[in-house]
């Protein structure tokens, strides 16, 4: 069987793609590190405000937030689940051009969003909760950049229903599976944040409102703020289940359990918002328990992943030649920038796990809400588990999008250890600085309150910012290199699709049917969601927005 | 179920059901911790429209209020852009002290330092939270959300007196 390839469209498409991700990625990435010098006491903001790079610590971790946890991550993840699709299911998109135009309309979203913050009009964070008022046009962007992304996902829609059509009993390629599985996760989650923009913040914005109800609106907001991180996550779990066993010398230990697990997700993953607001006033304690134990339920499919990772990886070790009980773990390329970019976001990520399990319990949340331990939890799990995974595919899929060689491997192995030693050393300060009660979003630099206790901590969280700056750069000059001038290949990059193994057709047939789970997910939803709702909804109070910037 | 059971490998299935009965240990620790000894997540006293605060009863005079000499005392506190109302409060150690907490304007956070005192300021809502001091000593209280550029400097402090001082004080 010959190997299957993109069309230069196809690969034009996706390098899009990555380079908006990365070029965002390359902005956003700049002002994290002067945020953490400004906690060890090097602050740079007043020279970046004479400058006019950063009129504020906040508009500086705006563009942080927006850049990196939003458009990298969607342009990314879109871009490489377009890949997955049609490598997958080894045919061209049904509808190219409905794809096209959903990846037009996240770019003039991102250009307006993108603006409104340059502009300084919009350091509200990337959170922007009112009653703070961005300008219009920052709410418009991001509602052009979500509806963009269902079109795209539509879009994959159309060419799995053909697909299947195609190929009557045959079980869905993983990669393709998992690609749409994520997309249904996205416009689930993503229904929240649609009705808070369109119809509180947008009209609120243009003056058609005059006040709206702030806890309604955080519900609405955190209805879509923690399945968000499973959008991010859920391409990480891709990579790992369907190409890193490969790359690691082995083959997928269970596609049935890998399956399930993205079924769990879909299930669970939305209805858990409420252990982001553990100390609103708004939601009656009872609501917050049940949540806290949907949360708790949905760390079951993490688990399975970790067992169905780890086991196809000691396979690989084994077929290596480890020996012992942990042999297999120093037989594995770790000196492969691919897979050593993957395996330490893999273990970073147990801490992550665990960290979540801490803010997702109920009453511990109290320590932690709101202090600077929950940067340092999501800089493991977003910027370290996801970002990292996807700076390991980016090594394999620039080369293969534009047919030229990665350049400079050791200087890319490098990056990857640099990256995770500056988010470990990062992260440990950051929760650390929060159990002392240190709060986020807060230039501690400057904060009167802070005790010289917490000063070798802070000092560390600037030490990590100092890996993190350099690391992300070399990234950036790596992927601009290879891009741009890397030398053309003498073979096309071989792509790394892990075999299952088992024969995949023994995978139950209910584990490729989508109607029961997307009702099972729209039920629990409505469960969890709407007496809490109704109830806010009918006691609304409405609250104007302040009468001058405060930023 | 036993045709998908040879699906699953046996090592796994025990890996679920440990992961499984740990997760649920910790809901029933959680729950317990929550709804019986009393370590409970901030609840709504109120609703109260936060451009009329000024001439509500009980906003318009914040601070603390004494219920049960030396037991029982309440607290109210306003959080506005960029300072707290009143910024100091004075209590006694070992009094049960109820907070009541809202904002004139955006949302804020109120956390006290070394305690677990935490809750969501926002606009419209009146947050309700209990807490003993048993030691006395300075607890800090700060701003945790962000609300522009005073955000840093937002803070204030709660004095808990020996009892004896704090009803010679009065």
């Amino acid at each position: 069987m010959g190997e299957y390839t993109l069309t230069r469209s196809e690969k034009r498409f996706i390098g899009w793609h990555l380079f908006i991700a990365i070029s965002a990625l390359a902005i956003g990435s700049f002002y994290g590190p002067m945020q953490a010098f400004n906690y060890a006491g090097w602050n740079f903001y007043p020279t970046l405000k004479k400058w006019h790079i950063a009129e504020s610590y906040y508009q500086g971790l705006t563009l942080h937030g927006v850049l990196n946890a939003v458009v990298w991550t969607t342009f990314f993840i879109t871009g490489f689940l377009t890949f997955n699709m049609i490598y997958g299911l080894k045919r061209p998109l049904k509808y190219p051009k409905l794809n096209a135009l959903g990846f037009w309309m996240m770019v003039v979203g991102l250009v307006l969003t993108a603006y409104a913050i340059l502009a300084n009009q919009a350091s509200v964070l990337y959170t922007f909760y009112p009653p703070m008022k961005a300008s219009w046009i920052f709410y418009l962007g991001l509602v052009l950049l979500v509806v963009g992304s269902w079109i795209e996902g539509y879009g994959f829609y159309f060419t799995l229903h053909q697909w299947k059509k195609d190929n009557p009993g045959v079980r869905t390629p993983f990669i393709a599976f998992a690609s749409v599985a994520t997309m249904v996760l996205w416009q689930l989650a993503t229904l929240g944040v649609a009705i808070e923009t369109l119809f509180m913040l947008l009209p609120w914005s243009l003056g058609w409102l005059e006040g709206i109800d702030i806890q309604l609106a955080r519900t609405f907001f955190w209805w879509f703020g923690h399945p968000l991180v499973y959008f991010w996550l859920l391409p990480a779990y891709i990579s790992w289940y369907g190409y890193l066993p490969k790359q690691a010398g082995g083959k997928l230990f269970s596609d049935t359990m890998a399956r399930l697990a993205f079924w769990l997700f879909i299930l669970l993953s939305v209805p858990v918002g409420f252990h982001h607001q553990f100390v609103d006033p708004g939601v009656a304690p009872g609501w917050k328990y049940i949540h806290a134990l949907l949360t708790l339920s949905v760390v079951i499919p993490s688990m399975m992943t970790l067992f169905t990772v780890v086991a196809s990886l000691e396979y690989a070790g084994i077929k290596r030649g480890g020996k012992g009980l942990l042999g297999w773990l120093a037989k594995l390329p770790w000196d492969d920038p691919i897979v050593a970019a993957q395996l330490l976001a893999g273990l970073l990520f147990i801490f992550g796990g665990i960290g979540g399990v801490v803010n997702a319990s109920y009453n511990t949340n109290l320590i932690l809400h709101n202090t600077a331990w929950v940067p340092g939890h999501f800089h493991l799990t977003v910027s370290t588990a996801v970002t990292l995974t996807f700076m390991g595919i980016s090594y394999w899929l620039v080369p293969y999008l534009t047919g030229r060689e990665l350049c400079c491997r050791k200087v890319a192995l490098a990056q990857v250890y640099l990256w995770a030693t500056g988010m470990a050393i990062f992260s440990q300060a950051m929760h650390s600085l929060g159990l002392l009660g240190a709060p986020r979003r807060t230039p501690l630099g400057e904060a009167p309150y802070v005790p010289p206790e917490w000063s070798g901590l802070l000092l560390r969280v600037g030490i990590g910012g100092i890996f993190l700056l350099i690391a992300v750069y070399m990234y950036i000059w790596i992927m601009a290199h290879t891009a741009f001038f890397g030398r053309k290949a003498e073979k096309p990059v071989e792509v790394q699709v892990a075999e299952p193994m088992q024969d995949v057709q023994l995978t139950p047939e209910w584990l490729d049917a989508w109607k029961p789970w997307i009702a099972g997910a729209v039920g629990l939803i409505l469960i969890a969601y709407t007496p809490v709702l109704m109830e806010l909804i009918s006691h609304m109070v409405p609250v104007a927005a302040p009468k001058m910037k405060l930023w | 179920m036993t045709a998908h059971s040879t699906l699953i490998d046996r090592h796994e299935r025990r890996w679920i059901a440990i992961s499984a009965a740990l997760l649920a240990s910790f809901a029933v620790l959680i729950g317990i911790a929550g709804f019986a000894l009393g370590v409970q997540v901030p609840t709504l006293e109120q609703r109260v429209d936060p451009a009329k605060l000024n001439e509500d009863p009980v906003w318009s005079q914040p601070g603390v209020r004494e219920i049960v000499p030396g037991r029982k005392y309440e607290v109210y506190i306003i959080a506005q852009t960029w300072m707290f109302v009143p910024r100091e409060i004075v209590v006694p150690a070992g009094a049960k002290v109820t907070f009541y907490v809202t904002s004139r304007d955006i949302q804020h956070g109120f956390k006290v330092l070394d305690t677990d005192l935490n809750v969501q300021v926002i606009p419209g809502y009146v947050g309700k939270l209990s807490y003993t001091f048993k030691e006395p000593g300075e607890y800090k209280f700060i701003c945790t959300e962000y609300c522009g550029l005073g955000h840093a400097a937002m803070a204030g402090v709660i004095k808990v007196v020996p009892p004896e001082e704090y009803q010679s004080s009065q």
